[in-house]
């Protein structure tokens, strides 16, 4: 459950200070698949980075699982980060030269898991995420962009998040690779019950979430639920057909 | 984060940069390696002069004459040991007047033409008494060295150096029971003494040693003596044995003030506590030269650490972002430095101890690997990696997240 309530951002002071957000507030329940959406510039960035606790608001407040995180110190947000919430990037981020698996126990590793645990919890993730066995013992840099997003998702899931937040992470695929990694998140969503944030400025990859909230220059503009809501394909899905 | 993690992404990290870490490490093992043998050079050199200085005697102490002054209130000083001013009475009141105080020796010495038939030789002759070997470290390979009776008789004896035995007899003859001429009077050897290697000026392998009171008598031609050796008992008793003697010569001169004494005193502590202090400056120079390489290869281990720290900005952008701690992150980049300097310092200490050991091996010197040093060399790697591993962890540590991710 996530409640944020008047958020605002400045950077910088006095003449040269630039308001990112400008009172910003909604609610996502647990469960939700939810798009951010906006041009470059509408503070979609800035509230990502409030979402995933790796910034703090100027003002307003931030309630994630009934704790207010909005001012806690770069220590805790750390933790927070750790038990709370999963991070998809546009690009990949990756440890290189490191296998798949060890890629997907990472937070794990900063969570104090017992070794034993790490393995069954990344092998789990990796399958839900729709990676293949054969492929975890793999270099991360052997794999394929999509592969690689999709090492990615599991890496996000592996900790039990309470939210996943993807940042256009479809920006560095093309379209068909694009939409089955779209199509994991909604059957993380549906299926895991997941609760998914797409912060993308692409409309026909928002369309994929069942709630789309419009930024525009600090403000929300727009929040509903997806008119025309499109459902992809996910990957077993694909290998199938 | 657990260590066991810790040191696990320590190994992954190093060993995915297997030239760059093995450069980096080279530094640091030439840095301990040359301290480790430099200081077991240094340590060598001083045990080797500590040794040569021992075999001069144990715990000697030299009365020698002072300088011999004309009298008067203008009176003119004809330089140290010149002055006839040392008797055989005085080495007998050391002897029994002094505590502490376990043989004392008269010399009474001069250079002179030594000939047996047909040879000759120049060199020290030696007069002296019966406690001279015990005194001197001096050994008797054959015969008996100089009596207390052959003193009382004025006993026309020798007994030679192995050097000068060699020069006037040859290796072939007996010299025991042959006949030496030293300034035309007749000397029988009575024995041989081993040989001990040379000292300086003075080599005992080729002196001839003759009763003193002969000496005294038939070359000297005066009863004065120019030395008298006194062996303490033990090395702390030598300070108060020196002011004994002192107290006790200045009383038998009746010399009132101790600034005019008419003779000197040579502790031998004082000559090795003074060229131990040398030895040790050549020691502290040569592991201040070996420290520099160390520093070098200390600012090599920043060097690459900050190149890995920004090299890996998002990698620790990515980290922080999935939860590490401030903490966790430093700890990793600073196992990382110590890590390298540590394993460094491990293979500079073996290569070290190896090319001391080879110095002993091929006779050049024998070196001592002392545990201190080995220890020294260890604590200051370990101190390296801290150190020098500290500035590009904390570095690494405050990076902020958004930025570090979005780093190209």
């Amino acid at each position: 459950m996530i409640e944020i309530k008047d958020i605002t951002k400045t950077y910088g002071m006095g003449d040269t200070a630039f308001q990112a957000l400008r009172g910003v507030s909604f609610t996502i329940k647990d469960g939700e698949f939810v798009a951010i959406m906006g041009p470059s510039g509408s503070g979609k960035s800035t509230l990502m980075h409030m979402l995933g606790c790796l910034d703090t608001p100027t003002s307003g407040t931030y309630i994630l699982d009934g704790k207010d995180v909005s001012t806690l110190s770069d220590e805790a947000l750390a933790d927070i980060r750790r038990d709370k919430i999963g991070f998809v990037f546009q690009s990949f981020n990756l440890l290189p030269r490191t296998t798949v698996l060890r890629n997907v126990m990472l937070p794990l590793i900063y969570a104090d898991v017992e070794k034993a645990e790490r393995h069954t919890r990344a092998a789990a993730a990796l399958s839900a995420s729709g990676l293949p066995e054969s492929h975890f013992l793999h270099k991360s840099n052997e794999l394929s962009g999509g592969q690689i997003q999709r090492v990615a998702i599991a890496r996000s899931l592996v900790n039990d998040p309470s939210l996943i937040l993807a940042d256009e992470p479809t920006g560095n695929l093309d379209t068909k690779t694009g939409e089955i990694v779209l199509g994991t998140f909604q059957k993380l969503n549906t299926e895991h019950g997941r609760t998914v944030i797409l912060i993308t400025h692409e409309p026909n990859v928002a369309e994929h979430a069942e709630r789309i909230i419009t930024l525009r220059d600090g403000l929300v503009v727009s929040d509903s639920k997806a008119h025309t809501r499109r459902h992809a394909k996910h990957h077993a899905e694909m290998n199938t057909s | 984060m657990k260590l066991e993690d810790t040191f696990e992404e320590t190994y992954t990290a190093l060993s995915a940069n297997k030239v760059r870490s093995g450069l980096t490490m080279l530094g640091i093992i030439i840095g301990i390696s040359s301290v480790i043998a430099l200081v077991s050079v240094g340590q060598g050199a001083q045990n080797s002069i500590s040794s040569n200085i021992s075999s001069l005697g144990s715990n000697l102490i030299e009365v020698l004459p002072g300088a011999a002054r004309t009298t008067g209130s203008f009176g003119v000083s004809a330089g140290r040991g010149t002055a006839k001013s040392l008797l055989q009475g005085d080495a007998d009141a050391i002897a029994t007047g002094v505590q502490n105080v376990v043989a004392v020796a008269s010399e009474v010495s001069g250079r002179y033409q030594v000939t047996a038939k047909g040879t000759n030789t120049n060199t020290t002759v030696i007069g002296t008494t019966s406690q001279y070997p015990q005194i001197r470290n001096l050994n008797i390979a054959e015969g008996t060295f100089i009596t207390d009776g052959q003193n009382l008789s004025l006993a026309k004896v020798a007994v030679l150096g192995p050097t000068a035995a060699a020069d006037l007899f040859g290796t072939d003859t007996d010299p025991l029971g042959q006949t030496i001429r030293i300034k035309n009077v007749s000397f029988t050897v009575v024995g041989v003494a081993t040989a001990k290697g040379g000292t300086g000026f003075n080599n005992p392998d080729t002196t001839v040693y003759i009763p003193a009171t002969s000496a005294e008598r038939f070359l000297a031609g005066s009863q004065y003596l120019s030395t008298i050796d006194v062996q303490a008992t033990d090395a702390p008793s030598m300070a108060q044995a020196q002011v004994d003697i002192t107290a006790l010569l200045l009383q038998r001169h009746n010399i009132a003030d101790a600034s005019l004494a008419d003779f000197n005193i040579l502790n031998q502590n004082d000559l090795l506590a003074t060229v131990s202090s040398i030895a040790q400056t050549f020691t502290i120079l040569l592991g201040a030269v070996a420290g520099i390489s160390l520093l070098v290869g200390g600012i090599g281990i920043m060097n690459m650490m900050l190149t890995t720290v920004t090299e890996r900005t998002r990698e620790i952008g990515l980290r922080k972002a999935i939860g590490a701690r401030r903490r966790d992150i430093s700890l990793q980049f600073l196992t990382e430095a110590v890590a390298l300097t540590l394993i460094g310092g491990i293979i500079g200490i073996t290569l070290g101890m190896l090319i001391s050991f080879g110095i002993s091996y091929f006779g050049i010197l024998q070196t001592s690997v002392s545990l201190q040093a080995i220890l020294l060399a260890f604590g200051v790697s370990a101190a390296i990696g801290i150190t020098f591993g500290y500035y590009p962890a904390r570095r690494a540590a405050n990076l902020n997240p958004i930025e570090a991710l979005r780093y190209e």
